[in-house]
């Protein structure tokens, strides 16, 4: 078990023959994902990487029964590219693009909500099953098949924190790279749901970042939830306070968003959290004994 | 991106919202002879710098003659202005706004930002304008008023009237130009992918009118390119030169104050590794995220503006490849050491893609300061003790 991703995922490709969209895919069909085809309007009928190409996710749908596709286009053309998936039956997007404009974003989370579609990202590395599926642009090779399951906002501490967990010899089930844009699809609270209930899964590694107050929401969702032990690590301790024109952003949530606050809320849940990323392997040993 | 209030209101003015009438200058002079050409009888003689709390810093000033307005810009122009937005090194000011003066009969508050966790536009409102929001909100936190719009269905008149009745506006002349206020706000909000747009104070004048006194705007710079006309507005002496110079090369800098120089990609591992550091009892003289795209030349670029700041007395690669292959970081910085004079430890981890192609490059070019680790603790634990013994 582990979640979102298997084997057994059917996955297309938007922006399939683009120079970005090529060397990612290829990567994950090499890792063994199961890239059936993919979408490049205009270049219907060609084949890509010996997969077929489609004008339309429609199309590709109808073809090759893909559930998810990874979204490889420029930023400009991420929000039409969700939507589209949205309504043409796809069940989970992975959004790899940066710097879509959160105007785009909102429209496009609205529409895949409407939809019943689940989305990664946008600005993200993707999700990855160790040793069965990878959807992203994540280095496959330092995830090792284990039982911990790992939610970051940044792509670097994904690496970072799997290769200390696989170099402890426990190993991943499924990280997932969330984003740290303002408006990301699926967030901590409903992964951390998923990662309670995967039978594989025994504790769950938690990255994240100064700003916003999804780390606060996920302290007090897990404190009434979650039963595995969880570690988290928030990035930002020592960046310094930013020099903004307005404060308004910090009042609506009422949270500050600094690292200390939501250290304090995770502490406070229960959560085993690190000062440094440095720490999370042996964190993630000490919770599991 | 950020513009100034004087651009802001220049924006306002073409969607309808209210502001008193103004003159942008950058001499004494020029300044005088706009509070001529605006006439009346009294001036606002206002600092352009992208920061709050410019009136408590004496940026801006009341004027009851022509000359008071020369000499009070005099006064500001040039001046370093440091206010609780600035940071204690302050900002220069390089152009003053001459405005009409207005009469006042209230100050109130009005603001539109993304509700992340609403996931739209949000309008805040408050009767306690001329304060900071952020100390209404923490000693009268009832005194604000959030209302969230949907923009699949836009402004509706039942936005509005939750605005006036929360405001305490009983006339119905003075409710229809505030909800015709807020409405006009919100528009500029969406049709220029706005951040946030904040409005303090918003005046109501004796005759019963609304207008903006000031006005903040903060764009989100992944729609810029949809917006030319705002990307004009760019102020780039309001810029660091350092974090400018890097951003041409796809780096992200920002200087601090500590001794240890950090090169780092991902903007998360760069937050972590000087986490880390700090942690070990070090202090990191920057943050730098390389991207994605990292080469020789970025690198070297990096090396550059680290070792501008005098401070640095060693420096810490941390590069865990994703995207970014290891072997190009390790040809950057051997390229880096030969167009830029190293002349502190370099302590090196490369993690991920083509690490072991990139441990021997390094290897091979057996540099005197270069200094391998094996992961990021061994790295900073490196790089701190380097640092102290330099």
């Amino acid at each position: 078990m582990s979640i979102l991703v298997n084997k057994d995922t059917k996955v297309i490709v938007q922006g399939f023959t683009g120079k970005e969209g090529t060397f990612h895919a290829e990567q994950c069909l090499e890792y063994g994902t199961q890239i059936v085809g993919g979408v490049t309007p205009n270049k219907g009928g060609q084949e890509h990487l010996g997969k077929p190409v489609f004008n339309t996710v429609a199309e590709a749908v109808a073809t090759t029964g893909a559930t998810v596709s990874m979204i490889f286009v420029p930023p400009a053309f991420v929000a039409d590219a969700v939507m589209e998936a949205a309504v043409s039956g796809i069940e989970l997007a992975v959004v790899i693009t940066e710097g879509a404009p959160v105007r785009d974003m909102q429209a496009a989370k609205a529409c895949a909500t409407k939809n019943g579609m689940m989305t990664i990202g946008p600005n993200c590395p993707g999700v990855i099953t160790a040793e069965e599926c990878k959807i992203g642009i994540m280095p496959g090779s330092i995830f090792k098949k284990g039982s911990v399951g790992l939610i970051s906002k940044s792509g670097t501490l994904t690496y970072e924190g799997a290769n200390q967990v696989c170099n402890e010899g426990y190993g991943i089930t499924t990280a997932v790279g969330i984003g740290g844009d303002p408006i990301i699809g699926l967030s901590y609270k409903q992964l951390l749901q998923m990662f309670e209930e995967d039978p594989e899964t025994e504790a769950i590694v938690m990255i994240g970042e100064i700003g916003g107050d999804l780390e606060i929401q996920a302290a007090t969702y897990i404190k009434e939830n979650i039963s595995k032990p969880v570690v988290a690590f928030i990035a930002g301790q020592t960046a310094p306070a930013g020099k903004r024109m307005g404060h308004a952003g910090a009042i609506i949530s009422g949270s500050a968003g600094t690292a200390k606050e939501k250290m304090d809320a995770l502490e406070e849940a229960g959560v085993k959290v690190v000062v440094s990323p440095a720490e999370i392997g042996k964190a993630v040993k000490e919770v599991l004994g | 991106m950020n513009i100034h209030e004087y651009q802001a209101k220049q924006i306002f003015a073409k969607y309808g919202v209210p502001t008193p009438k103004g003159i942008i200058a950058n001499t004494p002079n020029q300044a005088a002879t706009n509070a001529s050409e605006l006439g009346g009888d009294v001036w606002v003689v206002k600092a352009q710098i992208h920061a709050g709390g410019r009136g408590l810093g004496g940026g801006v000033k009341l004027a009851k003659s022509i000359d008071e307005v020369r000499e009070l810009a005099t006064e500001i122009l040039g001046m370093t202005l440091v206010t609780h937005q600035t940071g204690p090194e302050g900002k220069l000011v390089q152009k003053v706004y001459i405005e009409e003066g207005a009469d006042i009969v209230d100050e109130l508050y009005l603001s539109v930002v993304l509700d992340r966790a609403a996931e739209m536009p949000i309008i805040m409102a408050s009767t306690e304008g001329g304060m900071d929001i952020e100390t209404v909100a923490e000693e009268t936190p009832e005194k604000i008023i959030k209302i969230a719009v949907d923009p699949a269905f836009g402004f509706q008149g039942y936005h509005g009237r939750e605005l006036v009745f929360g405001l305490g506006i009983t006339d119905k002349k003075e409710q229809a130009k505030m909800i015709k206020f807020a409405k006009a706000v919100y528009t500029v909000y969406m049709e220029n992918d706005a951040e946030m747009i904040e409005i303090n104070p918003l005046i109501k004048t004796v005759s019963g009118d609304f207008m903006a006194l000031d006005g903040k705007m903060g764009f989100d710079d992944s729609a810029l390119g949809r917006h030319p006309d705002i990307e004009d507005m760019r102020d780039i002496s309001e810029e660091d030169p350092d974090e400018r110079d890097a951003s041409r090369y796809g780096l992200s800098y920002i200087a601090l104050d500590g001794e240890i120089g950090c090169m780092v990609n991902g903007a998360g591992l760069a937050m972590g590794t000087m986490d880390t550091i700090n942690y070990m009892g070090g202090t990191p003289a920057n943050f730098l995220d390389v991207g994605g795209t990292a080469n020789a030349e970025t690198v070297a670029k990096g090396f550059e503006i680290i070792l501008k700041n005098p401070n640095v007395k060693a420096i810490f690669v941390n590069i865990f490849g994703g995207i970014v292959r290891c072997d190009r970081i390790a040809n950057g910085i051997l390229e880096a050491t030969k167009l830029v004079d190293v002349n502190v430890p370099v302590i090196v981890r490369l993690d991920g893609t083509n690490a072991p192609e990139a441990a021997e490059i390094l290897r091979n070019a057996n540099i005197d300061n270069v200094i391998a680790a094996t992961d990021l603790g061994d790295g900073a634990a490196k790089a701190v003790a380097a640092a102290k013994g330099a």
